[in-house]
């Protein structure tokens, strides 16, 4: 079985460019370039090395001993959540704006829902000293506003989306607008591997570092490339699909991806895609998609603002539906239950999206000997005020 | 002989009027198309909304999300559209996303617009080359005319594939932007205009995008066939009452 992107940007049935006219000359542009452009030697070694000085990679394979007792089985945290800005999301930045900078652009566009990826943008917009706005849904600017602080402080324009349900999906459609209203000198750095093709193969590229990584250091630790699973958190799946990227083709390693149940996946409040999904188009894409029988988008909802977003990559799409991952859903509830114990127990506050692929740890069995690793995608802190209201810890 | 096409061989320029389904009021659909038509409207654009059409601005987001709210969707647009056929000639041309279209199946929207008498499609999402490959077949099995778009972006290289495989018009996009967002043309689009006349395509083109009134309507037809107002007539539509689209039409022609 092949998970690679074909030429024409499939993933098996999903993927494309199902783009407006408008919109075609930037997106040729970039699936014309974006391969030759990171195959090049300086491009390579410029990214590495902010990679390694800049970002702080390799980030460490943990092996979490606590947890591993307490489950009985050997459970190593991919730290993630010490990149610099707190997340996986500045491996991708820190390539697309140097792919930005070779296509000559000046202008930087971004989404951004809980403002991971509008951080991690704006922050390499300050990097290299380019004009950098970020749309981010009204909504969400209110319950995030540690982001917007960060964002503003560095030099970004925080846009507000008024338009639509007014989050993640509305400020990726205002920022799609913006590319239409803007198309010779601005670039639009997606944050996920959603959005037509070359976005999601060349973001899970940028991402694949993480995997690339967990195998030299699994190497060095337990004489083995290969785990017997990864788990990951998905929203438009990103950090999965770093996380899986260097595994794909060998199937002995099993692959999880936790999904956002919301208040439970029949609550009618819920993001988890592959369950509730039905195939469809989104910014451009066609993967499985939450959606009215007459076709219209729906809002989703998760506790977790990385995780809401009513869509998913279309590579991850072709996991699910060729069965190469297997999908779980994990509620609010378990979740916060999670990010708690990790906390108490390995002293790492987890961002809640992350929290989620704790959860699955109760609803998998493993074995002793099993080597799982967890993807740790990112820190807690940006989502204190949500723990400290849920936990009561006023 | 397709609507459209026998629309443009009439020596005339067109003006053609974009409206979304549903707005303001769900049953208007039908009133504002016989309206149109008894009006001197040459063609329509029949808007079905969508959750999140990308390539619009403010105007249209509005009306769609309205339509929406309202109650419109695909099913319920065909039921307008059933017996429309005995009161208007005009050609009717729906514009809308590719979503929902796929939701319905595209065959059984295909078949539906046949049978109501929709004339032709215009697809903002749905490139040319899946097109090419996927539908292009069944659109033509059911008598539907794709209608392409191209903006100053498009190469020429591009333009010529989408003329070659086009089979009424194509939709002259007047400037880089989405729907609404601007008014009156600049020299530089005044010279992309005449570019592309200078094509000699085969298609003639109708340009949309921008055009609000009586002076855009004729720069936009120096040198094309027609022109399409869309946002300008929703907002007028939005505050002023059926009966007075008449008034509307006359201070455009």
């Amino acid at each position: 079985m092949n998970y690679q992107v074909d030429e024409k940007g499939f993933y098996g049935d999903f993927g494309g460019a199902f783009i407006p006219e408008m919109l075609y000359p930037n997106i040729e542009e970039l699936r014309l370039n974006y391969l030759k452009i990171t195959a090049e030697p300086s491009f390579k070694k410029e990214f590495m090395d902010l990679l390694v000085d800049y970002v702080g990679r390799p980030t460490p394979l943990y092996f979490a001993k606590r947890l591993s007792e307490k489950y009985k089985t050997k459970i190593y945290l991919k730290r993630e959540d010490l990149c610099h800005t707190g997340a996986h999301k500045i491996n991708n930045t820190i390539g697309q704006i140097l792919i930005a900078k070779r296509l000559g652009k000046t202008r930087i566009i971004a989404e951004t829902g809980a403002g991971q990826h509008g951080v991690a943008t704006a922050t390499v917009c300050a990097l290299m000293g380019l004009e950098c706005i970020i749309y981010m849904g009204e909504v969400d600017i209110k319950r995030q506003a540690p982001n917007v602080a960060r964002m503003k402080m560095l030099g970004a324009e925080v846009r507000p989306a008024t338009s639509g349900s007014k989050t993640l999906k509305d400020a990726t459609n205002e920022a799609i607008r913006d590319w239409i209203n803007n198309p010779e000198n601005t670039y639009y750095i997606i944050g996920s591997v959603v959005g037509p093709h070359p976005y999601p193969d060349m973001v899970a590229r940028f991402q694949a570092v993480i995997s690339e990584e967990i195998k030299a250091q699994l190497e060095e630790k337990e004489g083995t490339e290969f785990p017997d699973y990864v788990i990951a958190c998905v929203g438009g799946g990103s950090n999965a699909a770093g996380a899986f990227y260097h595994f794909l083709e060998d199937e002995k390693v099993q692959l999880i991806a936790v999904e956002a149940a919301g208040k439970g996946v029949d609550s009618g409040e819920s993001a988890a895609t592959s369950i509730l999904g039905k195939i469809g188009i989104i910014h451009g894409s066609k993967t499985l998609l939450m959606q009215s029988s007459d076709g219209q988008i729906t809002e989703p909802y998760s506790i977790s603002a990385g995780l809401d977003y009513p869509g998913v990559g279309p590579l991850h799409s072709h996991l699910h539906q060729t069965n190469r991952a297997e999908f779980i859903a994990i509620t609010d509830d378990e979740a916060m239950q999670s990010g708690w114990e990790v906390s108490q127990t390995e002293g790492i506050i987890p961002a809640i999206e992350t929290a989620h692929v704790f959860s699955v740890l109760d609803k998998k069995q493993f074995k002793p000997t099993d080597i799982v690793v967890i993807n740790l995608s990112g820190r807690g802190d940006k989502d204190l005020s949500t723990y400290i209201d849920y936990f009561n810890l006023h | 002989m397709n609507r459209i096409n026998k629309k443009l061989q009439e020596d005339k320029k067109l003006l053609s009027i974009y409206f979304t389904a549903g707005y303001p009021n769900l049953n208007d659909t039908s009133v504002i198309i016989t309206e149109l038509e008894k009006n001197g409207v040459d063609m329509i654009e029949i808007g079905l909304p969508f959750s999140d059409p990308l390539a619009d601005g403010p105007t249209i987001q509005a009306s769609s999300a309205q339509a929406l709210q309202n109650g419109m969707s695909t099913e319920v647009l065909f039921q307008q559209l059933a017996n429309i056929r005995e009161s208007v000639e005009i050609p009717l041309i729906i514009m809308g996303y590719f979503n929902p279209m796929m939701q319905f199946g595209v065959e059984n929207f295909c078949q539906k617009c046949q049978e109501v008498g929709v004339d032709g499609l215009i697809i903002p999402d749905l490139p040319l080359e899946i097109y090419e490959s996927e539908y292009k077949e069944l659109f033509e099995k059911y008598d539907l005319k794709n209608i392409f778009l191209i903006t100053p972006q498009t190469s020429e290289e591009r333009i010529l594939k989408i003329d070659a495989i086009s089979d009424s018009f194509i939709y002259l996009v007047s400037s880089s932007s989405v729907t609404g967002n601007q008014s009156g043309f600049n020299e530089i689009q005044e010279n992309y205009f005449e570019r592309i006349a200078s094509l000699k395509l085969k298609n003639p083109q109708i340009i949309g995008f921008g055009i609000s009134d009586k002076t855009t309507f004729q720069q936009a037809t120096k040198h094309q066939k027609g022109a399409i107002i869309g946002s300008d007539f929703i907002k007028f539509i939005k505050n002023n009452p059926v009966e007075s689209i008449k008034h509307y039409i006359n201070n455009l022609l």
